[in-house]
């Protein structure tokens, strides 16, 4: 369930850490293993709690608990909008609208085709650049008004 | 430009261009001096905590608490492992300054853990990243690969006999994971639930081992109190207020960004640094310091300084520097709601008041935004902030209950009315145009 590339990438991690505390790369690792697969099987995650050496639940655990870890199939883009206060003052809540009215689907919803899933996301911390919104967790995109919106949607084929 | 805007600055002089991140840039405008001389003198560790005493150097992450005596709370002559770990889970809604401090003079932050690592007898040390910042966090791992590359960091730093080495280890989405013993937690591989304290990190820490933990900008200043002094540092500021500090400022004004300015700064004159208010609107109200800080009516706020005491005699906290900022087109309790939703979704569910606390204040809020309130619905709230305070491990129960607290005290008649005409005060159309958002093509 993992590939020696990302293995590989894994001992980076664990070599961050004292000898005796690999568990300590369990949230690296599980971010690795999500590239690899697009979401986090259970064979994944078990595969994970195997290579450092930790009983399987408590990596679940940790994978059920840190909400950018995806436990289902996602789309193959994930588009996460914040909506808190300060990017809601600044059009997060009409970003997030906008963007299901575009894709004719609600949060936690995947588009027909398996490219987008919606998320409504938690503040990013990224808040004078509202609205915001991070595609597969990964790229932070700022200022997404309907126009910048329509771009990032033709981008992501 | 990185900050957008600044009063006699300190953190953010010289970041223009787009190498001001990289080491060379940073030794360019004075980094590293302060280690270097540290080192080469043998400065003792205590003299090191005494100039960042002298500084008055105050938490930047929130809890505003001083700096050096929580340095000074290390055990010097523990034999084992001891920890410096930095705050940078940057997710207080409102608060984006950590990010622009780590993507533009992520050196300021190394030198000031190493700094630190110093006075306290660390040899190891972790930056814990949020994980919505990747960008961030990738290229902080750049900036540590250049300090060992150049010696700053690793075994025998300049030739002193000190070793310290520094690692970025990222988040994945938990807000409570800014909570100091959760974010310990979480380096440690586990879900992010805070600790009870005592024993404090300090004496049972990362590890369990004693551990100092700072936020981003409170390292990021340590270069500046060692080069300047920190009596010239506290000067910045003002009494008891040491330096400049960064603020966020977000929402209604025509440029929101982070400003660093001198604390005791009259509001207004931020206000005015940030463009003003959006549409030449009017204030009417101010979060001036993150999501959990009190919310502050107009009035009282127009006549502060962005200080920790000021913030403080107005009944809110300069907390993490966060200026959310509302104008007249803002519902209150649309807003109060959102900021419930936050703190349930985020609640870690470890302490019953806090879990199923932020629920009610969550699903009560909902309902009077909705036209379903409920005429005791206010003293409901009431009664369930007074039954999470000071009844949970950690702070985040408390920080869901002051906004609501907050909002209904100053606000009480804006809650009254929705409850009694199901129905917001301000019009839909009139909240609508407030966020801009629209002003383009739909």
């Amino acid at each position: 369930m993992l590939t020696s590339e990302s293995r590989a990438r894994i001992d980076r991690e664990i070599a961050k850490y004292p000898a005796d505390q690999k568990q300590s790369a369990v949230m690296a690792a599980l971010a690795i293993a999500q590239e690899e697969h697009g979401w986090l099987p259970s064979e994944a995650i078990e595969a994970v709690a195997n290579y450092l050496g930790m009983a399987p639940i408590a990596a679940f655990e940790v994978a059920s608990f840190y909400n950018m870890y995806d436990l289902k199939p996602v789309g193959k883009y994930k588009v996460s909008v914040c909506t808190n206060l300060p990017c809601m003052l600044s059009g997060g809540v009409d970003a997030g609208e906008y963007l299901k009215k575009k894709l004719g689907i609600g949060y936690n919803e995947t588009t027909p085709d398996g490219l987008i899933t919606l998320r409504e996301g938690e503040c990013m911390g990224a808040c004078g650049d509202a609205p915001v919104m991070i595609v597969n967790n990964r790229r932070m995109c700022s200022w997404m008004n309907p126009e910048q919106i329509d771009k990032l949607l033709a981008e992501l084929k | 430009m990185a900050i957008l805007g600044a009063l006699n600055p300190m953190l953010s002089v010289g970041l223009d261009g787009d190498n001001a991140w990289r080491l060379a840039d940073y030794v360019k405008r004075g980094g590293y001096a302060a280690l270097r001389r540290i080192l080469e003198e043998k400065m003792s560790q205590g003299d090191v905590i005494n100039e960042v005493k002298k500084s008055v150097l105050r938490g930047r992450g929130g809890a505003g608490f001083p700096t050096g005596l929580k340095w000074s709370f290390m055990p010097r002559s523990f034999p084992g492992d001891k920890y410096v770990v930095c705050n940078s889970d940057e997710g207080e809604p409102g608060t984006f300054k950590d990010r622009d401090i780590l993507r533009y003079n992520p050196h300021s932050v190394i030198e000031g853990m190493a700094i630190a690592a110093y006075a306290m007898g660390a040899a190891r040390g972790y930056n814990y990243i949020h994980g919505e910042v990747w960008e961030i966090y990738e290229r902080f791992e750049e900036a540590l690969a250049e300090a060992r590359r150049a010696g700053f960091l690793g075994s025998n730093l300049l030739g002193s006999g000190f070793d310290f080495d520094l690692f970025a280890h990222h988040g994945y989405g938990a807000y409570i994971c800014g909570e100091e013993t959760a974010l310990l937690e979480s380096i440690e591989g586990k879900k992010g639930q805070p600790r009870f304290k005592p024993p404090f990190p300090a004496s049972f820490g990362l590890y369990g081992k004693p551990t100092t933990i700072n936020n981003t900008e409170t390292f990021a200043s340590i270069p500046y109190i060692m080069n300047l002094g920190g009596e010239t540092y506290l000067e910045a500021g003002k009494a008891n207020n040491g330096g400049t500090k960064l603020f966020s400022v977000s929402g209604h004004v025509n440029r929101p960004g982070n400003y660093e300015i001198p604390l005791g700064t009259p509001f207004a004159t931020l206000l005015e640094m940030a463009g003003g208010m959006r549409g030449g609107r009017r204030l009417k109200a101010c979060i001036p310091g993150g999501s959990s800080a009190p919310v502050v009516p107009a009035g009282p706020m127009l006549d502060c300084t962005m200080d920790y005491d000021s913030i403080s005699k107005v009944g809110s906290m300069l907390g993490s520097g966060a200026v959310i900022v509302m104008d007249e087109t803002t519902c209150m309790v649309k807003a109060l709601e959102r900021l419930s939703y936050f703190y349930y979704e985020e609640s870690c569910g470890q302490c019953t008041p806090c879990r199923e606390g932020t629920s009610w204040l969550y699903k009560v809020v909902h309902r009077i935004e909705h036209g379903k309130g409920r005429s005791d619905d206010l003293d409901l709230l009431a009664s369930v902030t007074t039954n999470i305070m000071g009844r949970t491990i950690c702070a985040l129960g408390d920080a869901a209950s002051m906004p609501v607290q907050s909002f209904i005290k100053h606000f009480h008649d804006e809650f009254a009315y929705h409850i009694e005409h199901r129905k917001c005060l301000v019009p839909v159309d009139v909240q609508r145009a407030g966020s801009g958002f629209f002003t383009a093509t739909v």
